[in-house]
């Protein structure tokens, strides 16, 4: 029988059941987990148990979230919160989106748990308001459980008492670091502030708040009701369990996919994902999200946890996984994400606000074919001093799409500067399209579908392109029937 | 809506509920929709409605359908999930209002499982 190599932990009721209805919910032991803690275990030994099961924070940080809550449980306060962070903005992750869209009971149920565990009255989930649907169908999920009495006054006929709003951000890929979203929900400008304090002991309103993300929460319910040595099973020494990943960019199978910590990267690549389509060849690909870095074909082999990731230059990130095949410039590539942070700096700290544009203007000037050798050096120099300096985890993960692909691919830089080149034929300013003469039939499309009209050629002769009029679009080479046209 | 008091009326409910979808899709041909964001853009929503009706037109009566979250095959919306009684459950995807008519004849009907078949490559775990 063939191995299945995915398993849905945070997953697992995505697709199976319908998410407006609470009773599927209950269906698949829904709010048991809730009803186990409040009635046979303490607050101390919820902690405990995820303490044991090893979960990280699976928003990026990969903080052990036991730890979290027992910081935030051992805080006295008047006042405690729970966070819920669903302000997933990452490009191409859509991972939180499908788990409150498919399973919203299990966040309202693990964020209960959690205010149970810390000694918490309030949770807040903290949304994008571009995910309307998730909205929609959250809400209807915190109503249909305050009407059965899973939040609110005395919950399941005890003592405890936990209520949970809705925030709606603006959509700031800023504000999915954790202060910047306590700021941004407190009705100030979305700007993180240094750590320490850490939310746990000062966070929203200034009192102990865990901020756990959306797949986090997932996971809780199921950590309880199997065990967290069930678990602790899964995954690899200091990665436990599962992690979704959302395969985009250049592979087959686009989609979202849940597997156990440890998996290769090849087994994700090409035995879940495909491959490349087109039978191209797989050149790279971003895990992290703009905070990441490019793994390549020699880290097919990596087991994928945490700590390889770091170590690999990239980070786990909240699950973005972006492929890249042969025809992707990885200078190019580097500059789209320089591009987004370059937007997306909230502009509190210099390092982050000014050496993001400095870096987007050296990558730009690469691809412009007007790089140097010098800039290769300033390029990386600038990096890890923005690493060093930068604020907030924004800031200091920004140069990693740089650092990596300078990193892996520093061919590919230098063949920008030096040889003038783009070896993936991109970077427009560096190549040509040219018509091969011994290919080319005289069949006159080319020239009827070039916009700018730069291609000449009698019917049944070879053509020709005016290289100073070509825009380099690339119209023709799509329309020939013939392969007569390349870029060079 | 009874207010659950303690542990047993939560597992009554379980119960419950349990015994309700299976009364529900019980000897039934059910059929789950992929509907998120991703799956009502792609025409989810248009696929469940021409399946119905078709469903309806052919004069089935003992077809089940259900909307669910994400199905996570985004390379193939809109897809659904189709459990003939007795046999294990085959998604089928890149559909549209006409493949969701003939999904109907074909596979409903007659058990033939044609057009975009996905292979499942997954363990749920089962709480």
């Amino acid at each position: 029988m063939e191995v299945k190599k995915q398993l849905r932990i945070a997953t697992r009721n995505c697709g199976f059941i319908d998410p407006e209805s609470i009773e599927d919910y209950f269906a698949e032991r829904g709010y048991e987990a809730l009803a186990d803690a409040l009635s046979c275990g303490t607050p101390q030994q919820i902690v405990e148990e995820i303490k044991k099961s090893g979960l990280r924070g699976r928003g990026g940080g990969g903080f052990p979230t036991g730890v979290k809550w027992e910081c935030a449980a051992r805080n006295e306060a008047d006042q405690k919160y729970v966070v819920c962070n669903a302000d997933e903005g990452d490009p191409g992750a859509f991972m939180d989106r499908a788990v409150l869209e498919g399973d919203p009971h299990s966040v309202v149920e693990a964020m209960a748990i959690c205010g149970y565990a810390i000694g918490a009255t309030r949770g807040v989930v903290y949304i994008r308001a571009e995910y309307p649907l998730a909205i929609k169908r959250l809400k209807k999920a915190i109503e249909d459980a305050r009407e059965f009495g899973l939040l609110g006054e005395n919950i399941l006929g005890s003592s405890f008492e936990f209520d949970i709003d809705l925030k709606y951000g603006a959509g700031a890929f800023v504000c999915g670091e954790e202060t910047a979203l306590i700021r941004s929900m407190e009705g100030n400008r979305g700007e993180p502030y240094t750590k320490p304090p850490f939310p746990a002991y000062s966070g929203y309103w200034r009192k102990p708040t865990v901020v756990n993300n959306v797949e986090t929460f997932a996971n809780i319910p199921a950590i309880l009701i199997k065990g967290a040595d069930w678990f602790s099973s899964i995954g690899t020494e200091k990665s436990k369990g599962t992690k979704v990943f959302a395969l985009a960019g250049k592979i087959k199978n686009v989609g979202l996919i849940e597997v156990p910590m440890g998996i290769t990267l090849g087994e994700i690549i090409f035995e879940i994902g495909g491959g490349c389509p087109g039978g191209k060849q797989f050149k790279a690909v971003q895990t992290g999200g703009p905070s990441g870095g490019a793994l390549t074909s020699k880290d097919l082999d990596v087991p994928i946890d945490y700590d390889n990731l770091i170590a690999k230059g990239s980070m786990m990130g909240s699950g973005g996984m972006i492929v890249m095949d042969e025809d992707t410039c990885m200078v190019d590539f580097a500059k789209f994400f320089l591009d987004f942070i370059m937007d997306e700096t909230c502009g509190k700290c210099t390092p982050c606000r000014v050496g993001s544009k400095r870096l987007y203007e050296i990558l730009d000037r690469i691809t412009m074919g007007k790089g140097t050798e010098a800039d290769l050096d300033k390029l990386k120099m600038l990096s890890n001093v923005i690493k060093d300096t930068a604020l907030c985890g924004l800031g200091q993960s920004m140069p990693n799409p740089v650092l990596s692909t300078m990193d892996s691919f520093m061919d590919e830089y230098r063949a920008h500067v030096v040889d003038n080149k783009c070896p993936a034929h991109v970077c427009t300013r560096l190549m040509e399209i040219r018509i091969l003469p011994e290919k080319c039939v005289g069949c006159t499309l080319c020239s009827r579908i070039c916009p700018v009209n730069c291609i000449s050629g009698k019917i049944r002769e070879t053509h020709v392109i005016d290289k100073d009029v070509c825009i380099k679009c690339g119209a023709c080479i799509e329309k020939c029937k013939f392969g007569a046209i390349v870029k060079v | 809506m009874p207010r659950i008091e303690n542990i047993a009326g939560l597992i009554k409910l379980r119960e419950n509920a349990r015994k309700k979808i299976q009364a529900r899709i019980a000897d039934k041909v059910v059929v789950r929709v992929s509907l998120a964001t991703c799956g009502i853009a792609s025409g989810g929503e248009q696929v469940l409605q021409a399946m119905q009706d078709e469903v309806e037109k052919q004069g089935l009566g003992d077809v089940v359908f259900l909307r669910t979250g994400c199905m996570t095959y985004c390379h193939s919306e809109p897809t659904v999930q189709i459990t003939l009684p007795g046999r294990k459950p085959v998604v089928f995807g890149k559909l549209d209002e006409a493949s969701a008519r003939s999904l109907v004849e074909n596979y409903i009907i007659n058990g033939e499982p044609l057009g975009t078949v996905i292979p499942v490559n997954y363990v749920r775990v089962v709480l």
